[in-house]
C-alpha cells in the first residue's frame, strides 16, 4: 500500500529542506575545499565571514549557533541597542496586536453599517477607493508630525493598514446575507439587535474572519517596514540595527523569526475561521 | 351573518417601478381553521401576495385585515415556511427551532425552551435529528425542520410557499400527508401557494385560481367538494375527483389566460365560485 498523501509530502517537505540547506552550505563556502580566507579581508567584511567562509553570508552552522544562542536567552535587555530577540518580537506583536485591535473596533462596526445600507455604501465608496491603495508607511510622517510619538505612529500605522480589508470583507459579508435568512427574523419579530448578533453576525462571520486573515497577514508585512522606519524598539529595528552592525547571521535568524511568527499569526486566524465557518 | 373572516383582502395591487402590475384587483377572505391554496402559472405573483400577507412586502394598493386589524410589518402570528427551508446553517435543528419559541416567548427557561422544542421535533419526527446541522440533512428533513419551527410559536395563521416543490416524489407524499393531519388536528389556519393540482386537492378547503401575470387577477375560486378528512391514499378515488382536477388543469392549462376575466359578468371583488360534484 502507498503511504499516505501527506506523508509523502512531507517527505519531499524534508527533501527540498536538506537540499537548500546543503546548497546554502556548499555555496557559502563552509564546505570541504573551500578556500582560506585572507584574514585581513575577513577583518575588512566583520565577524560573519570570520569563521572561515569566504563569503560574508553566513553559513547555516553559523546561523544555526546564533539562533541557538538567541533562543537560550531571548529576554535580555541590555540598553536601548542590545536587547533579546524575543522582547523585540514582543513589541512588534503588541502594536500589531493593538494597531489590529484598534482597526477591528472601527472596521466591524462600520462594515455592518455600509453592509447594511445601500446609502452609506455609495456615499462611503469612493472615500475607500482613494484610501486604500495608499502605502500604509506614506502615513508615518503625518503620523510622526501629529502624534509625536514613534511607538504610537506604528501602531497607527498598523492600523491603517489593516483597517481595509477587514473593512471590505465585513461589509460584504453583511451585505449578501441571505436575504431569506433576514425574513425569517422579520417573521419571527426579532429585535435590531437580536438579528445583528444572532443572524447577520455569524452569517457574515466567515467573510469577516477571512478579512481579518488578510489584515493580520498585511499588518506583520507592514510593522517590520515602520520598524526599520522609526527605529527604537521591535524586531524591525532589529533586522535594521543587525544590518547596521554587518551582522548578517543576526539578520537571518531575524527573517526565519519573523516567518515563523507571522505563519502563527495566519494558522490562528484559520483556526477562527474554520470555527465560524458553516455549510449550506 | 357569517363570521368576520380571519383575513380579508381588499384591491390589492402590486407594482414594480412603473408598467403593468405584477397583479390587480385582488379581493379574498380566509376564514378561521380554513386551508386554502393559491394556484397560478409561474410569474403571475403568488410570492408577492404571500410576502404581503406575511408583512414582508408592501402592497401598492389595497388593504390586508388580519383579525379585523390592518397588516402593520411581520408578525408571530403569522408563521411562513420558505419555499427554500430558509433554514439558518450554522445552527443545529434544534438551535433553529429554539431560535423562533425564544422570539415567541422570550421570558422562557432554557428548560422550557428546550422541552418545547423537543416536543415539536417529535411531532415531525425528527428527535433523533436534533443535534444535526441542516448541512447534513436531506431536502425532505429540512423541510420538516422548517415546519416544526413555524408550528412551534402556535401561530393563527401558516403561510406557505410552495414548501414541497424541491422534494422528490416520495417525500413530497409523506409530509403532505403529515401537513394535512397536522393542521386538520390544530385546525391550524393556512395559506398555501402550490402548481400541484393534486397538492391541492388533497390538503385544501377552497383553492384560489390565479391569471397569468402581468396584470394578474383570481380568476375563480374552486371549493374542494372532497370532504375532510381527505388521505393521500384514497382521495383520488372520491367521486368528485377526477372533475375537479379536470377543471384545474384545464384552466393551468386553457383558461389562466385571463379566462372570464374580461367577461361581463365578472366582479373581482366576488370571483365567480366553482362547486363541482361528482360526474353524474
Ligand atoms: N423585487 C422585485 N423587483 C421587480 N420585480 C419583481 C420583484 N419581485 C418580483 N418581481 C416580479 O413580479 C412578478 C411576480 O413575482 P412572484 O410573486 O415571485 O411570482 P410567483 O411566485 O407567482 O412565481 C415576476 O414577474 C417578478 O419578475
Ligand atoms: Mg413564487
Amino acid at each position: 500500500m502507498k503511504p499516505s498523501l501527506g506523508l509523502r509530502a512531507g517527505a519531499v517537505s524534508l527533501l527540498i529542506f536538506v537540499v537548500f540547506i546543503a546548497a546554502w552550505y556548499l555555496a557559502t563556502g563552509a564546505g570541504p575545499g573551500a578556500a582560506t580566507v585572507d584574514p585581513a579581508y575577513a577583518k575588512l567584511v566583520g565577524a560573519a565571514a570570520a569563521g572561515g567562509g569566504k563569503s560574508a553570508m553566513p553559513g547555516p552552522d553559523v546561523v544555526a549557533a546564533t539562533l541557538a544562542k538567541h533562543l537560550a536567552d531571548p529576554f535580555f535587555d541590555r540598553g536601548p541597542n542590545d536587547k533579546g530577540i524575543g522582547i523585540q518580537l514582543l513589541f512588534s506583536i503588541g502594536r500589531v496586536f493593538l494597531g489590529f485591535g484598534l482597526a477591528m473596533l472601527v472596521a466591524i462596526p462600520l462594515g455592518f453599517v455600509i453592509g447594511l445600507s445601500p446609502l452609506m455604501q455609495r456615499a462611503l465608496d469612493p472615500f475607500i477607493q482613494v484610501l486604500k491603495p495608499i502605502s500604509p508607511l506614506a502615513w508615518m510622517p503625518l503620523a510622526l508630525y501629529t502624534i509625536k510619538d514613534s511607538a504610537a505612529s506604528s501602531i497607527f500605522v498598523i492600523f491603517v493598514c489593516s483597517l481595509w480589508p477587514m473593512l471590505i470583507n465585513t461589509a460584504f459579508g453583511v451585505a449578501s446575507v441571505r436575504r431569506e435568512w433576514l425574513n425569517v427574523a422579520r417573521t419571527l419579530e426579532c429585535r435590531p439587535l437580536r438579528m445583528a448578533f444572532r443572524v447577520v453576525l455569524p452569517a457574515a462571520a466567515p467573510t469577516i474572519v477571512t478579512g481579518m486573515r488578510i489584515s493580520i497577514g498585511i499588518a506583520w508585512l507592514v510593522i517590520v517596514a515602520a520598524e526599520m522606519l522609526v527605529g527604537g524598539t521591535g524586531i524591525g529595528y532589529f533586522v535594521w540595527n543587525e544590518w547596521n552592525n554587518l551582522s548578517i547571521a543576526n539578520v537571518v535568524v531575524a527573517i526565519v523569526m519573523i516567518g515563523l511568527i507571522g505563519m502563527a499569526l495566519d494558522q490562528g486566524l484559520a483556526f477562527a475561521q474554520r470555527k465560524v465557518s458553516w455549510v449550506e | 351573518m357569517p363570521p368576520e373572516p380571519l383575513v380579508r383582502v381588499d384591491g390589492l395591487m402590486k407594482r414594480f417601478g412603473t408598467g403593468a402590475p405584477v397583479f390587480a384587483d385582488v379581493y379574498f377572505r380566509i376564514a378561521e381553521g380554513e386551508f386554502v391554496c393559491l394556484i397560478g402559472h409561474s410569474g403571475c405573483g403568488k410570492t408577492t401576495i404571500l410576502n404581503v400577507l406575511a408583512g414582508l412586502d408592501e402592497a401598492s394598493d389595497g388593504t390586508v385585515l388580519f383579525a379585523g386589524r390592518e397588516l402593520d410589518g411581520p408578525s408571530l402570528d403569522r408563521a411562513v415556511i420558505f419555499q427554500g427551508h430558509a433554514l439558518l446553517p450554522w445552527l443545529d435543528v434544534e438551535a433553529n427551532v429554539a431560535f423562533a419559541v425564544r422570539s415567541r416567548w422570550p421570558r422562557w427557561s432554557n428548560e422550557q425552551v428546550r422541552a418545547h422544542v423537543a416536543e415539536q421535533l417529535g411531532v415531525v419526527g425528527l428527535g433523533q435529528a436534533a443535534k444535526k446541522k441542516p448541512s447534513a440533512l436531506s431536502g425532505g428533513m429540512r423541510q420538516r425542520v422548517g415546519i416544526a419551527r413555524a408550528l412551534a410559536i402556535r401561530p393563527r395563521m401558516l403561510l406557505m410557499d410552495e414548501p414541497f416543490s424541491a422534494l422528490d416524489a416520495l417525500t413530497r407524499g409523506t409530509l403532505q400527508d403529515e401537513v394535512a393531519r397536522l393542521c386538520a388536528e390544530t385546525r391550524q389556519t393556512v395559506f398555501m401557494i402550490t402548481h400541484d393540482v393534486d397538492e391541492a386537492l388533497l390538503l385544501a378547503d377552497r383553492i384560489f385560481l390565479m391569471t397569468n401575470g402581468p396584470d394578474a387577477r383570481i380568476a375563480e375560486i374552486v371549493v374542494n367538494t372532497i370532504p375532510g378528512p381527505r388521505r393521500r391514499h384514497d382521495v383520488h378515488h372520491h367521486p368528485a375527483y377526477p372533475a375537479l382536477r379536470n377543471h384545474l388543469l384545464d384552466f393551468l392549462i386553457e383558461r389562466s389566460r385571463g379566462f372570464g376575466v374580461g367577461a361581463a359578468d365578472y366582479d373581482p371583488k366576488n370571483p365567480p365560485e366553482i362547486r363541482l360534484e361528482a360526474a353524474a
